[in-house]
């Protein structure tokens, strides 16, 4: 390398320097809000549809409505390969960007929300967790920025075992049965094991904790062992590749694929296709009402962004993960919205989105407005429930297409409701963060 | 003109050129007073605590965490690719030690003692690990240390003490108290990282030019050349794996309060510690001031990469600039290593060269 | 009975899932044979190698193409791809490093390895591809004797026949050609061997791309078991070990240095790994390893190295 070189390098990292500034200065009337995504690396399968719904839903209102009550949304993408420090580095970049900062983050990773739980609470911007994170940030009065819309993994746990209760034909039968939980090895997987536990002891079934780790290639012992222990039930809590592996890891030990069922991050195409007619009778939780297909909303979207070619999903449109996708950038921007009734159509802080998302109220005249009926349920959001709402279905891949086969199931919170209380509170006297008094308004 | 060293003190003092000298007291004056004034009337580029929390923070954490590789692999020759291990011992150690291990009936620990408990526990597990290399060398070892990679990524993700029982098995750090003085706001936590990497720097830089350094060397440039001198090389290898995997330990702890506050073992994944090898290599093999450039380099491209084409009104991907930004790294790992083998802290010398012959070059 | 088919079963499926690493680990012995390279790059080759393969065949299919046709021009298109692959990190990688130590190589290969990474997903792109060219599910066998019998899965026994195949080929290869021979020398002593006139560039070009080629065959099977995706780089990481233990150099330790991992780490995991957390063959190769380095330096198969001053 010459020394010509070296200077030239110089020079860039001085336009760097210079230019960085110039970028918190633009878009005085625009709305900021930032898309941690990961599009690389061993997650990037199930990354890209979500984010891919994300950005055509943002795009849509820009579109359609020029944003927000006339507020545009300026939105920006920040790869963390599902890395909590590159989460971090992300979060760090773009929180304060834009006219009034970033309006609240969703980094699809439970790894980097428990990252930024902290930090949020520090800067006062709201966390969008739709179906992830930590499960006890339902207990509003204690994680104030945290908002698990739609569904924790307590509630996750719980509905899949009254799922496979409904199909032994009672909740008695589960006594004496063996279920598996073959789990990715991280924060993620870790976290529907104090409900199993609650409930295995209720119901007298006993809990086998299988542990996969990342990035989840290599299974087959997994898989052998529960070849020799039979168990009755297997629940899949995966992620990206680790997903389509133990589809095809159960084919290749001959067990049953309708008695395994994923929880609703495991239950998208990516998780299916590669294993071909081996994933067929496969099953897995939705989030929320439905999973894949088109609703009103696309209909709206092809209309005013893709017949424009600015949207940017291929074979991913109206997939399970980029619906998701779509319903995530929804609730924030309604929290926004319902914020604006209180604080006025401009850019918003994320305190003052806060307010918004936690008086949120979603009920299904507003969602058929949306277009997004058929998509899910009512969403109330209180200071006492972050969560909002919390039903869930069970869907069913017949080869080509994701299936329901189940009415609506509602977590029970007399099971998951002790756990909140008990680990949320323990976090507050670990962090000394006085919980709020629900009761008085804001 | 020229300077000329006139007494063995002069020839051996640490900063051997006038300019140099003083550009490096400028340097620690601007790093230690000026930027946190700037920062305090937030002057620009201080507007936001982007700068300082997004870019001066994790540089000066990966710089320590570089200096601490560059030990081993630059001034011992011992390749490892499993640095990122030893941070996760520094991080998960200096929290057991901060948050108080009641087994033994240890309360909590101050903050910098659980941080330096931190690294001596990294430095014990890199001695035992640094073992094999008595017996197995280059490419062999570099396989053998990513044995440590792996089997520190799956201890603290499955031995719950580690992580004190926490169900999600993701834990945050202890109340940042440095002598009674709680650590909060981005200028402070940035003051506490810079005053650890000024001291290692010290450290490190007096170790390497000392006869301890010296023999690291030795053994580096051929081991069994440096054997036959009287040179042990159990003493010499052994000793670099400690006080690299000191230093990296301490880093990791760093980095673990500091910059994450919230962290789980992927933190400190093979990824890490190719990062933190590339660096080295970028920077300058065997040079601490490369270990700073090679961490510049390393942070900033990737700053660079997303924000030129926004500025450029290019639009493109995040997955396309995450891919460009592989293959640049890629190609100037390769271009270094074929080019300018001693790094970017070598190009630097070259300058240097030329300053003590000023004005007169022969 | 029921136990000892058990074990059988892990054994057997251990065996088998071993000898699929090694047909990752003998593209690392083939380029260490010849050049003495440590090639990192190897698990990033058979990621491009089966985006290569599986982009085109999607390519081919819908122009509508017969199936076996579409199969055997996407081998070809991907061959092409790993051939382009193997000029340029000859031409612009170690081309200029020629005889310099082995880890300056090595690290070289880790730069690589990131070019080749990006550019690959860059070009084919980072979605997971469903790749089906042989058949993945399972024999039930000695049902008679043991209860459940015993499960082996189809793709795992066509890995171990193709793996079987290629040594056979590698090994005539070496032993009677004479770029096998000219290979070997060149392993010796670059520049001995540049000094009574082998071209040295052409040689390594050679060896890199079987070495590609060694790495379509491993992406046509790894791709089937996963889908071909970025995941699969990690592949690299699993043969590390199989090196280790089997020796650099020694291409039927490569093999033997699968069997020993494979069977290693899933009976561990399954007999082992409930007692103390489960999850333990992400580290168990290694630590298998590191026990064989501490016993025989060079590996199972490898040449004692002898040093001189």
């Amino acid at each position: 390398m010459s020394v010509k070189a070296f200077k030239l390098a110089l020079a860039a990292v001085g336009g760097l320097a210079l230019s960085s500034p110039v970028v918190m200065a633009q878009g005085q009337n625009e709305q900021f809000i930032p898309l941690l995504s990961y599009r690389t690396g061993a997650y990037a399968v199930n990354g890209i549809p979500w984010a891919n719904g994300v950005s055509d839903y943002f795009n849509l209102l820009n579109e359609r409505d020029g944003g927000i009550n006339g507020v545009k949304i300026a939105f920006e993408e920040c790869e963390t390969g599902y890395a909590t420090d590159k989460g971090v580095e992300c979060y760090e970049r773009l929180k304060g960007k834009g006219a009034t900062g970033a309006a609240f983050f969703n980094p699809l990773s439970t790894g980097i929300t428990f990252a930024l739980t902290e930090k949020t609470l520090a800067d006062k911007i709201p966390i969008i967790t739709m179906g992830y994170g930590r499960a006890d940030s339902k207990n509003g009065a204690v994680f104030a920025w945290n908002f698990p819309f739609l569904g924790t993994y307590w509630s996750a746990a719980d509905i899949a075992m009254q799922h496979v209760a409904k199909e032994m034909g009672g909740e008695d039968k589960l006594k004496g049965k063996k279920i598996a939980l073959v789990f990715h090895d991280s924060p993620y997987g870790k976290e529907p094991i104090p409900t199993l536990q609650v409930l295995a002891k209720k119901y007298g079934f006993t809990l086998m904790e299988l542990p996969v780790t990342h990035p989840g290639v290599e299974q087959k012992s997994t898989w052998l062992q529960i070849r020799q222990n039979r168990p009755d039930y297997v629940l899949l809590w995966g992620w990206g590749v680790m997903n389509g592996t133990s589809v095809k890891e159960a084919a290749a030990v001959a067990y049953p694929r309708d008695k395994v069922i994923g929880v609703w991050w495991s239950g998208a195409e990516p998780d299916v296709l590669p294993a071909g007619d081996q994933a067929i009778g496969y099953k897995a939780l939705t989030l929320g009402q439905s999973g894949a297909g088109e609703f009103a909303v696309h209909a709206a979207l092809k209309q005013h962004v893709y017949a424009k070619n600015k949207g940017i999903a291929k074979d991913d449109f109206a997939q399970v993960l980029y619906n998701r996708g779509m319903i995530n950038a929804m609730l924030g921007v309604e929290g926004i919205r319902k914020a604006m009734t209180r604080y006025g159509n401009k850019p918003l802080t994320g305190e003052q989105i806060r307010w918004g998302l936690e008086n949120l109220d979603l009920p299904a005249e507003r969602i058929k407005e949306l277009g997004f009926e058929g998509m899910l349920t009512p969403v109330k959001i209180t200071c006492n429930d972050h969560e909002g709402a919390r039903s869930a279905r069970v869907q069913q891949w017949d080869g080509k297409q994701w299936k329901m086969i189940s009415d609506m199931y509602t977590a029970r919170q007399e099971y998951t409701e002790p756990l909140v209380k008990e680990i949320s509170s323990k976090y507050a006297e670990e962090k000394k963060i006085t919980a709020r008094d629900c009761s008085k308004p804001e | 003109m020229g300077q000329f060293k006139t007494s063995y003190a002069k020839d051996m003092v640490i900063f051997p050129i006038r300019q140099d000298r003083i550009g490096v007291y400028l340097l620690l004056g601007f790093a230690l007073v000026l930027l946190p004034l700037m920062m305090a009337f937030h002057v620009p580029p201080f507007r936001t605590d982007y700068f300082l929390l997004a870019i001066l923070l994790p540089f000066l954490i990966l710089s320590l965490a570089a200096i601490g590789v560059n030990i081993l692999v630059g001034y011992c020759g011992q390749i490892s690719l499993g640095s990122g291990a030893f941070m996760a011992i520094g991080a998960y150690m200096a929290y057991k030690f901060g948050t108080g291990i009641s087994e033994i009936g240890l309360p909590p620990l101050p903050i910098v003692f659980a941080i330096l408990l931190g690294g001596l526990s990294a430095a014990f597990f890199g001695v035992l690990f640094g073992l094999p290399s008595l017996r197995i060398k280059g490419l062999y070892l570099a396989v053998a240390t990513l044995a440590a990679q792996f089997f520190f990524d799956w201890v603290f993700l499955r031995v719950k003490w580690f992580t004190n029982y926490a169900p999600s098995g993701s834990v945050s750090a202890p109340e940042l108290k440095f002598f009674g003085y709680l650590v909060a706001t981005p200028v402070e936590k940035y003051m506490v990282a810079l005053i650890f990497v000024i001291v290692f720097a010290l450290i490190a830089k007096n170790l390497v030019r000392g006869n301890i350094g010296r023999q690291w060397m030795a053994i580096r440039d051929m081991d069994i050349a440096a054997e036959l001198m009287g040179i042990r090389p159990l003493v010499a290898k052994l000793s670099a794996f400690a006080v690299s995997s000191f230093i990296i330990g301490v880093a990791g702890a760093l980095w673990a309060f500091l910059r994450l506050g919230t962290w789980e073992p992927l933190a400190f994944d093979i990824n890490r510690s190719l990062e933190l090898l590339f660096m080295v290599i970028i920077g300058g093999l065997g040079s601490i001031l490369g270990s700073f450039l090679g961490a510049a380099f390393i942070l900033i491209v990737p700053i660079f990469l997303t924000v030129l084409p926004a500025e450029l009104g290019i639009p493109i991907t995040t997955g396309t600039v995450s891919h460009l930004q592989n293959v640049i790294f890629g190609g100037m790992i390769c271009c270094i290593l074929i080019k300018e083998p001693l790094g970017f802290a070598r190009l630097w010398q070259i300058g240097k060269e030329k300053l003590r012959m000023w004005p007169f070059p022969y | 009975m029921q136990e000892l088919g058990s074990f059988l079963e892990v054994l057997i499926s251990g065996l088998l899932a071993g000898v699929l690493y090694s047909l990752v680990a003998l593209g690392f012995v083939l380029i260490f044979k010849a050049s003495g390279v440590f090639n990192f790059a190897q698990g990033a080759m058979v990621l491009l190698a089966g985006l290569a393969l599986v982009r085109a065949l999607d390519f081919l299919t819908r122009l509508g193409f017969p199936g076996w046709l579409a199969i055997m021009l996407g081998f070809v298109f991907a061959a092409l791809v790993m051939a382009l692959c193997a000029f340029l990190v000859q031409r612009y990688v170690l081309g200029p490093l020629i005889n310099q130590n082995a880890l300056t190589m090595f690290m070289a290969t880790i730069g690589a390895t990131f070019v080749i990474e990006g550019v690959a997903q860059f070009v084919f792109g980072s979605e997971v591809y469903p790749l089906r060219l042989f058949p993945t599910d399972a024999w039930i066998a000695a049902e008679a004797t043991f209860p459940g019998g015993i499960l082996i899965n189809k793709l795992d026994v066509w890995g171990g026949v193709i793996a079987g195949l290629l040594v056979i080929a590698l090994a005539l290869f070496f032993q009677y050609t004479k770029t096998g021979r000219a290979l070997r020398a060149v392993a010796d002593d670059h520049a001995a061997a540049q000094s009574v006139g082998i071209p040295i560039d052409w040689i390594w070009f050679v060896v890199w791309l079987v070495a590609g080629l060694v790495a379509l065959v491993a992406a046509a099977i790894w791709g089937t078991k996963l889908g071909v995706q970025f995941s699969i780089t990690f592949l690299a990481l699993k043969a590390l070990p199989v090196l280790i233990i089997g020796g650099f150099t020694s291409v039927p330790g490569a093999i033997i240095g699968g069997l020993i991992v494979g069977a290693g780490e899933k009976v561990a995991e399954v007999y082992l790994g409930p007692f103390i957390g489960g999850g333990i063959e992400y580290w168990f190769a290694y630590v298998l390893a590191l026990a064989v380095l501490m016993v025989r330096p060079q590996g199972l198969y490898g040449e004692k190295i002898i040093e001189r001053i």
